[in-house]
This record gives structure tokens, sequence and C-alpha cells, in this order.
């Protein structure tokens, strides 16, 4: 028996049972906007590429769902499913305190991660789970790629900080902190603040930037 | 009863709109710059504004039935755009606002486009897309601003689309009869592989087209460059809205900006809205491209907010960015 408990903005999730343990399962839609073609090579590229990188972020520690069954042609993931709150809402309801830590957690993670050299692609609070144990678990690495240049570490951490502001703004500026520490602690100083820098040059690489200086004319 | 007259030149329009708060368009007079080729040339965009504004401050006000006595504010486009342009409006702002003793509005031109769509639709609070020659942005009113959900990060969608069709061969002009030459071309076309991004909730173009002008020199036929890159960049825009639908938890869609104009663009938002279950509104056309209305009513809103600005500080601002504004209401 399987529920849908998520239409997200990639896939179909549901939970269910799968050889006897409770499991998520994610199934890639097809999108009525993308022409067949395009769709079914999206489609199939990031379900492959998503349980190969899952199966390689847990087998180094990091803490992503363990994978239980793949079939990319159908764009199907079954995973084990984690017991906890999504971080997005957990942060709406935690004490300041508590919401520190679940993100010190995060910072943790996702450093883990870009130790490894992998950029997530789509790092949100709505794609971490705080689990039980109080631990954060990272969901959706669909978009996720393995990098030689910190250029994609960079732009995680700019979308981190964007959905900071659009959903979490009123109190952005602690979480980002409890994120940081901790993700500095994990990827080491040198590197993060290499990171931080190609983040500060990302963000002036958007439309109509204050800061930007105008190009000087010869 | 309150009448502000708006004054918008940041691109390739010089337009002058008057609304009242009933609120009701007044009037509506436009001038466009067309280059004979290439893109926009800002001094001869600006150029051709000044010759030609005040004719459309005369159009616009007997179309109206005033005089420009009983305008009560002018409301005036000071960014974000192209400095030359730029400097025409608020120029004839300011002398509007100094020898008439008339109040002067700033107005945010990425603002007005939302807000025009807002009063022109149904929508209440949209996850708003705002895509035009100059501008890509996924956006929705949070906490006194609309925060950018995601943007392009590098050249902006109808930025994509006249740079694809004009090193094609096939334009200017951009847009005939309402329909941009990379649908007429796009017509016939199959699908064949370019490059898909979307990093997030960001999208970007300018590796596509690279992609596209290679793949049409080594002999892909036109149709099917056009028609393939058509198709990854609307379904890369699509995708990153659906993100943002599925991120803030918005049960309404709301296209503006020029290239909104664009059916086959709409096609695609219908088929992501009729998927997800939530409403699709879509600015009309007229209101879609620049124009001066949108920054009367936009004018409107902020002067009834008390946002007034004295002449002398009415500087425009190039890059002035849509969630750098307070808004009130």
């Amino acid at each position: 028996m399987q529920r849908v408990i998520y239409l997200g903005a990639e896939a179909l999730v549901a939970e269910g049972e799968f050889l006897g343990r409770k499991a998520v399962f994610k199934l890639r839609l097809r999108k009525p906007y993308r022409v067949l073609e395009l769709d079914r090579e999206i489609v199939s590229r990031r379900t492959a590429a998503e349980a190969r990188i899952m199966a390689m972020l847990r087998e180094r520690g990091v803490n992503v769902p363990r994978i239980l069954f793949v079939d990319p042609l159908y764009g199907l993931i079954v995973m084990e499913k984690v017991e906890g709150v999504v971080l997005r809402d957990a942060l709406g309801v935690l004490s300041g305190e508590k919401a520190c830590r679940a993100m010190a957690e995060f910072g943790r993670e996702v450093g883990a991660m870009h130790k490894l050299g992998v950029a997530h692609g789509d790092i949100t609070t709505s794609n971490a789970v705080l689990s039980n144990e109080d631990s954060i678990y990272i969901l959706d690495l669909g978009l996720a790629k393995h990098v030689e240049d910190i250029e994609d570490l960079a732009v995680d951490l700019h979308l981190l900080i964007r959905v900071l502001e659009s959903s979490h703004y009123a109190v952005k500026e602690d979480l980002l902190k409890c994120f940081m520490r901790s993700y500095r602690s994990v990827v080491g100083v040198d590197e993060a603040r290499k990171i931080f820098e190609r983040v500060a040059e990302i963000r002036m690489r958007g439309r109509y930037i204050e800061e930007r200086k105008v190009r000087k004319v010869n | 009863m309150v009448i502000v007259l708006g004054v918008e030149s940041t691109a390739h329009t010089f337009g002058i709109g008057i609304v009242s708060d009933e609120p009701r368009i007044l009037a509506d007079s436009r001038f466009n710059y067309v280059p004979a080729r290439g893109g926009i040339h800002p001094r001869e965009a600006a150029d051709s504004f000044i010759k030609n504004a005040p004719s459309v401050l005369r159009e616009a006000l007997s179309q109206a039935g005033l005089s420009i006595d009983s305008i009560d504010v002018v409301a005036v486009a000071l960014g974000p755009g192209l400095g030359p342009c730029l400097r025409v409006g608020a120029t004839i702002a300011r002398a509007l606002s100094i020898y008439y003793s008339k109040p002067l509005t700033p107005v945010n031109h990425a603002v007005a486009h939302i807000e025009i769509g807002r009063m022109l639709t149904d929508a209440r609070d949209p996850l708003v897309v705002y895509i035009s020659g100059g501008n890509t942005v996924i956006t929705a009113k949070q906490g006194g601003r609309y925060r950018v959900f995601g943007e392009t990060l590098d050249i902006a969608l109808g930025n994509f689309m006249d740079a694809l069709v004009r090193e094609l061969g096939l334009a200017p002009p951009y847009v005939v009869g309402g329909i941009h030459a990379i649908d007429r071309c796009s017509e016939g076309g199959r699908y064949v592989e370019l490059p898909y991004v979307v990093k997030g909730q960001d999208t970007s173009y300018s590796g596509l087209l690279t992609a596209a002008l290679r793949a049409y020199r080594s002999g892909v036929r036109v149709e099917d460059i056009c028609f393939s890159a058509r198709e990854v960049a609307y379904s890369s825009l699509v995708e990153v809205a659906e993100r943002g639908l599925a991120q803030l938890g918005k049960t309404e869609i709301l296209l503006v900006g020029g290239v909104a104009a664009s059916r086959y663009l709409v096609e695609k938002f219908k088929a992501l809205a009729e998927y997800r279950g939530v409403e699709l509104y879509v600015v009309p056309p007229r209101y879609a491209v620049d124009n001066g209305v949108m920054i009367a009513w936009t004018g409107m809103l902020m002067f009834k907010y008390g946002v007034t600005i004295e002449p002398e500080n009415a500087v425009v601002k190039q890059r002035w960015r849509l969630d750098a504004v307070d808004i009130y209401w």
C-alpha cells in the first residue's frame, strides 16, 4: 500500500513498504510542459545520477537515505524512510537555540558532502529532514553532481542563502551563522574562505547589483 | 480622486501613462525605438526619445482630456535600465515636477511590471514570473518585499531569444504581429539535444546560446535549432517556476514582462498550472511590454503610502534591484 506524501517540483514522493520495511518511493513524473525526448532524457539521466551519488555519499558517511531499488527508465528510486520533520517546517516552530542546532547539523552534512566534491544543486530547507534523533538527512539529490571546481559548491551556498532570504527572512542572519560555523569546521577554514569568496562573487553576477561597479568606459 | 502621470524610458520604449485611483487608465501614449540593425543602441534610443517625448506627452494629455494642471502626481521609472534612456525620462519628470509644482514619485520598473499585472488580472498573492529582454526573475511578495526566488545567472530570456535569431540572421525585426522570430522559425522543427541548465532555482542561457549557434554552424537545420533552443530555454524556466511553487506554497502564477506575450510560453505555463492545480494569470499583451501606464499605476500605489522624492534627488539607478524596494501594500 502506498500513500502519496508530496508532489514536489521534481517528483512524486510516496510512502509504503518495500521488501517488508518502511520505504519512500520517489517517482519522477513526466512533465507535460516538456517535449517527450527532452523529458525522457532528463528523467533517466537524473534518476541514475541521483541513485549513484546517494549510494556513494552514504558509503562515505554523509546522512542520506539508504537506497533499496532503482529503475532509471521509469524514473523510480526506492529508499528507506527517515523518520522526522522537513527542516523548513521545523525551523518555523523550533526555538532559536534548537533551530540553530538543526542548522548546525545541516551545515555539517552539507560540509561533508562538499568535502567529497559533491554539489547538491538544489539545497533548500525543504530538501533536508530533521530526524527523530536530531540529525539532518539530505534529500533530493536529483541535481547533485561531482564537481572539480568550487563554483558549484558556492552556487549551493548561494541558493541556500537565497532560500533563507525568501522563506525564513526574519531569522536569516542567525540561522546562516549556525550553518556556516559547522560548515567551516568540516570543510576547513581555508577551503571555506575560498568558497565564501566565490559566493560573494556569484551574488555580484545577479542582475542589477548595486555594489557591482559599472564597467569603465575607455 | 488622485490622478498620476507616469513616465517610462528604461529601454526601447518612451511611454507616458495617466491613471486615476478608481482605478482607471486615462491615457497610454508610447514611442518605440526600433534599431535598424543589431540590438538597442542606448544613445540612439535616448536621442529618439528626446525627439519624440513632447508629442508623446501631448498625446497622453489629449487622450485623457486633461491639462497638466489636473495631474496630481508625476511618477517616473528611475531604474533598472539603460542609463542614457533612463535619463531622458528622469529629466522630463523632474522638469514637470518642478515647473508645475507636482510631487514626484520614484518607481522601480520591475515592480511596475508586476503591479500592472496584478491590477489587470485577478491574481492576489502569486508567484510572479517576470520575463523580458533584460529580466528573468521568479519572485513573490514575502515580508514587505518582492523576494527573488530564482533568476538567470547570465543573460535574460528575452535577450537570449533576440540574440539567437539575430545571430541566425532572422532579425531584426524581432517581433512581428506579436510573434517573436524564434516562434516563426521553430515551425516544423524537431528536437535535437542542447544543454539544459537548471542550477537549483536559477536558469542560465548563455551556454545554450553558444551551443545552439555551434550546432547551427555544424549543419543542423535552422528550424530544429530554433525549436530545440526555445524548448530548452522555456522548459528550464517553467521548471524553476515549478520549484518556486513547491518551495513557497503559492497557488497562483502571474506572468509579466515582454516575453509573457509569447503564446508558446504561455501554453507551457498553462500545462504547468493544470498539472499542479494552480491558477495561471497572464498580463494582457499590451501591458506585458514596457509602458507608461504601469509606472503611473505603481506611482499611485507608492504615492498613497507617502513615497515621494525631491527632484534634486531623483537620479537614475541603472542597477536598482527588485528586492531593494519596500512594498507597503
